[in-house]
């Protein structure tokens, strides 16, 4: 399974403008995404965790070009060798298009309600060439009942469902062009704990079937260590700590997460562990701090983490490498 | 009993009267706030969590009645007859804010933004308190510096969109807190927050119970957050507590199917990548719909033909009650 | 504890909750199934009254040769500016021509420059807005200028301006109020559709690699008609009140043509507006009922194409 990566993204960077006053000037950037190096490997579940205003939404959308790149490369790799992404035009990416696909935060949203669920799934479907109705709608059949609903379903509009009903036609949106990549954005995360489960494992199960790979944007660390591979851990629109998840929850190495995973409340009374709590907020992407963008609440600061930005550096681990920005690790963290 | 107890509620209903239908939000709740304890009250939307809040604090909308029970608030000057009071009348706008006070789950909406924090909080000093201005301002500093707000001189001034999430909740908090309420009621408080700044207002409100005694009525649907906050806990399922008691007996031996299944189907962090999640089958049902006997028959694996009449609250131990035909069953069942 | 049975003082609410909660309990919940929207509009019942003098108005005004017994146009000069009768309802002007077959042809033109030009000028402004909206950048800001030029200028000048270029006619006047009504409903399908561009489903289709075209007018703009809809009522009826302000001044429609404002024109003179009130009594109350019921039917759409309002 790894080093077949199915998506290459180097130094990839998302910059906002800022316009301000009369003149709609650009005074300053929203650095949404800042210089992100990360391969997705084919077939594997990539967590993407970090808190709001870290990047990970963005960096997903970056990934399937609904916001471009300001700089850096995104790059595919399929049967056909290899494709920059970031360079193509909208022609360009329309072969790609087919192959990356988006599974969306909030049920209410993702479905228009103005249509009725197949008068919103068949029209990518004509757009790739499927040029029937009885096609179309056969398909839209197998798509809703791929995700445990009915086929009469589709002729029902989206107030008509609950929640993860509605979640559940999205993902079966998602799925119905057949892709080999799918960005979960926070897809479970406006769901009932209840109905949290069963799209957490119809997800699991279409995975399996179609041997698909997804890269899992959340904010919930208990739900990524149940359901990913490996986990990249963002903060001020870098990546902060990468590695697989067992070796992320057991061998947490950067300031950040450890404070992230003592920070989550636990469902077990046996476990309860020390809060770290992080005092501050995360600091604005227009103006982050100088050095390391964690230094201003991290405990260990020290002054190189005032001045100097952390690359992203390789440590050994049990079954790979684990990867993690931060000057102090190869230093003992004081405590 | 060793704790007074702040507020009783006894056999509670509140219907809503929406789109001439009769949706009964709340059916018969019973249950207590002990001073200086935090009760959780958790469940999924819909559940009638966040009515029992607006029932306590006579903020129900317009198309909603008290139908039946009790809800009475032990003060210092005796016990009060909450539902009997008018909604509007003096009587009750004293003892909102001044006696019981709320915070809300968005704390984006929930302050004024054309007024600044310093003013939003005085406001409430005046109206409740013989306070002059030179000490209400005083207080106002006093109360934002105990909520752990940095500079709170100059911060007092300043308007809402200044404060980031995380200050607008402490802010919100200072302003509940600002007239000693005896009883605090927060729906859903850190929902719209993230991990490390929940971690912060949880902090907050323990220390908030611990020195002033204060009795917390916290809403939430994260068993996560009842495990590290509460002591007792009442479980919520269309409109009945359906298994309540303190939280290390409900959370080791819960005996009530749906509060397993919900403690089954979350995936709990430190558990690992093979820990099983039990999804719960089907959804919640309609409120206008709803099944004729125990609410959560339908979604139930212990389902007997009994469960079409209504159980009735029954007392497992001295402090542990339920809503169960087979509760004896699960309870010896040694889980 | 308090033990006696407090109770509350029973309200007007009351007696009606009580109901509702016995047929629910009788009955265990049977949903009546109508479409929200319809079933919204027509229990407004000043929106249905609206609808339904607007459907009067306008049927009369369509099938007038069949209904008045008069020629609008050929004067009477032996029963001149007689009061109502059996022969001449309204009575006649000074020229003796039957004022209620007169209303009932003005009818025609004025419904249709009014509901004529509401439609164009919404068409413009949707085609426009929609598209601009969406895809934004230096087309969106091009319209957005333009718009805001027709606006800021005084709207009664621009149309004396275009009319002394133009010429009075029926068709210039529709031209006339389409160029200078567009931007207000241009502006209000580009605000719709800025929301609208940030809904996940919109992000969906993009991912899709479908084009902004069928994006915009398919999928989003079914999303935005509730409040066009709206708008164009409403402009229906500013549209009515300008032509007869128009024609009232001698501006608008030929003075030959009987339109409502063309017949108001003869009270000008203080003679008639003091001594015969059934030339212009009359026509102002059908004109004010109409846009009165024009308006009723509006709000009633707006209300009922707001998900956030409760029936």
């Amino acid at each position: 399974m790894a080093a077949d990566p199915i998506l290459s993204l180097r130094n990839v960077e998302v910059h906002f403008p800022v316009r301000t006053g009369v003149l709609k000037r650009v005074t300053a950037h929203v650095r949404a995404v800042d210089g992100v190096d990360l391969d997705v490997y084919r077939g594997e579940v990539l967590g993407l965790v970090g808190e709001s205003g870290c990047g990970k939404t963005t960096l997903g959308k970056a990934i399937l070009q609904l916001v471009r790149a300001t700089q850096g490369t995104v790059t595919y790799s399929g049967e056909d060798g290899e494709t920059e992404l970031t360079t193509q035009d909208d022609a360009g990416l329309f072969a790609f298009r087919k192959r990356l696909q988006i599974v969306f935060q909030d049920p209410h949203s993702s479905l228009n309600p103005a249509f009725t669920i197949f008068g919103s799934l068949e029209d990518p479907l004509r757009h790739y060439g499927v040029k029937t109705r009885a096609e179309r709608r056969k398909i839209v059949g197998d798509l809703l009942e791929a995700v445990n609903m009915r086929r009469e379903a589709m002729d029902r509009y989206p107030h008509e469902f609950s929640g993860g009903q509605r979640q559940r036609i999205g993902i079966a949106r998602a799925l119905s062009i057949d892709p080999e990549l799918i960005v979960c954005d926070e897809a479970v995360s406006a769901l009932d704990v209840s109905i949290q489960a069963q799209v957490l494992q119809l997800l699991m199960d279409l995975k399996r079937e179609k041997n698909l790979t997804y890269v899992f944007i959340t904010h919930d660390l208990s739900v990524t260590e149940y359901l990913c591979d490996r986990i990249a851990v963002m903060y001020l629109g870098k990546v902060v700590e990468l590695c697989d998840a067992e070796e992320l929850y057991s061998n947490t190495l950067h300031p950040y997460t450890q404070a992230l995973l003592s920070a989550i409340p636990v469902a077990d009374l046996d476990r309860k562990s020390q809060r770290i709590v992080l005092q501050g907020d995360v600091p604005s992407p227009i103006n982050p701090p100088s050095g390391c963008p964690f230094h201003p609440r991290c405990r260990f600061a020290q002054d190189i983490c005032r001045t100097d930005v952390p690359r992203l550096r390789a440590y050994k681990a049990g079954s790979g490498v684990h990867m993690a920005a931060c000057h102090l690790i190869d230093q003992p963290l004081a405590d | 009993m060793e704790h007074d107890v702040a507020l009783t509620v006894k056999g509670l209903k509140t219907y809503f009267y929406n789109n001439n239908r009769c949706n009964r939000a709340i059916d018969g709740v019973s249950f207590e706030i002990r001073q200086g304890k935090t009760l959780c009250i958790v469940g999924e939307s819909g559940c009638g969590k966040s009515v029992t809040a607006a029932s306590i604090m006579q903020l129900l909308p317009t198309l909603s009645r008290i139908e039946e029970g009790e809800i009475t608030y032990h003060g210092p000057d005796g016990p009060v007859r909450i539902d009997a009071l008018d909604r509007g009348g003096a009587q009750m706008r004293s003892i909102r804010g001044k006696e019981i006070a709320m915070i809300f789950q968005d704390p984006m909406t929930a302050l004024n933004p054309v007024y600044s924090i310093g003013f939003q909080i005085k406001e409430m000093l005046m109206y409740h308190t013989g306070l002059g201005r030179r000490e209400r301002h005083d207080k106002a500093i006093d109360l934002l510096a105990s909520m752990g707000i940095p500079l709170p001189e100059r911060r007092v001034n300043e308007y809402p969109h200044l404060y980031s999430g995380g200050m607008r909740q402490r802010a919100m908090i200072a302003i509940a807190m600002s007239c000693n309420p005896r009883i605090l009621i927060a729906d859903e408080p850190t929902t719209a927050l993230d991990v490390t700044i929940q971690a912060q207002i949880f902090e907050l409100m323990d220390t908030l119970k611990r020195e002033n005694g204060t009795a917390i009525m916290l809403i939430t649907h994260d068993m996560g957050v009842v495990a590290e906050l509460a002591d007792d806990v009442a479980v919520m399922y269309m409109g009945n507590i359906v298994e309540a008691g303190p939280v290390g007996t409900v959370m080791r031996n819960p005996v009530h199917p749906y509060t397993r299944a919900l403690l089954d189907s979350i995936p709990v962090l430190g558990r690992g990548k093979d820990q099983e999640i039990k999804a719960i089958p089907g959804q919640t049902p309609d409120p206008y719909d709803r099944p004729k006997g125990c609410q959560f028959a339908d979604r139930c694996r212990h389902r007997i033909d009994k469960c079409d009449q209504m159980p009735p609250e029954t007392q497992v131990s001295d402090d542990h009650r339920v809503m169960c035909w087979r509760y004896e069953e699960f309870a010896s069942d040694g889980r | 504890m308090v033990d006696a049975p407090i109770t509350r003082p029973r309200t007007r609410r009351d007696g009606q909750f009580d109901r509702l909660r016995d047929r629910e309990t009788s009955m265990q919940g049977k949903a009546k199934r109508r479409g929200r929207f319809l079933g919204k509009f027509l229990s407004n019942r000043l929106a249905l009254v609206g609808f339904v003098i607007f459907t009067i108005i306008c049927l009369m005004s369509l099938f007038a040769p069949l209904i008045a017994q008069h020629n609008p146009m050929s004067p009477n000069l032996r029963a001149i500016a007689q009061p109502p009768s059996v022969e001449h309802w309204f009575g006649t002007d000074k020229t003796g021509r039957d004022i209620f077959a007169r209303v009932l042809y003005g009818g025609r033109v004025s419904i249709l420059v009014g509901l004529g030009s509401a439609l164009l000028s919404a068409l413009i402004g949707v085609i426009i807005g929609v598209y601009s909206g969406y895809v934004g950048g230096w087309l969106d800001w091009i319209a957005m200028r333009v718009s805001e030029i027709f606006m800021s200028f005084p709207q009664i000048i621009l149309v004396l301006l275009l009319v002394a270029i133009l010429g009075q006619s029926l068709l210039n006047l529709i031209v006339i109020f389409t160029l200078t009504g567009w931007g207000g409903i241009y502006r209000m399908a580009r605000a719709r559709m800025l929301s609208i561009r940030e809904e996940e489903y919109v992000q969906a289709l993009r991912s899709f690699g479908l084009g902004p075209a069928r994006i915009a007018y398919k999928h989003m703009l079914p999303n935005a008609l509730g409040p066009i809809m709206v708008n164009i009522t409403l402009s229906t009826a500013a549209f009515i009140l300008q032509e007869a302000g128009l024609s009232f001044l001698g501006l608008g429609v030929p003075l030959s043509i009987p339109t409502w404002g063309n017949i108001l024109n003869a009270a000008q003179d203080l003679r008639v507006l003091e001594q015969n009130w059934w030339i212009w009594l009359p026509v102002g109350a059908t004109i004010s009922l109409f846009v009165l019921s024009v308006n009723f039917i509006g709000d009633g759409l707006r209300d009922a194409t707001d998900p956030s309002q409760q029936g």
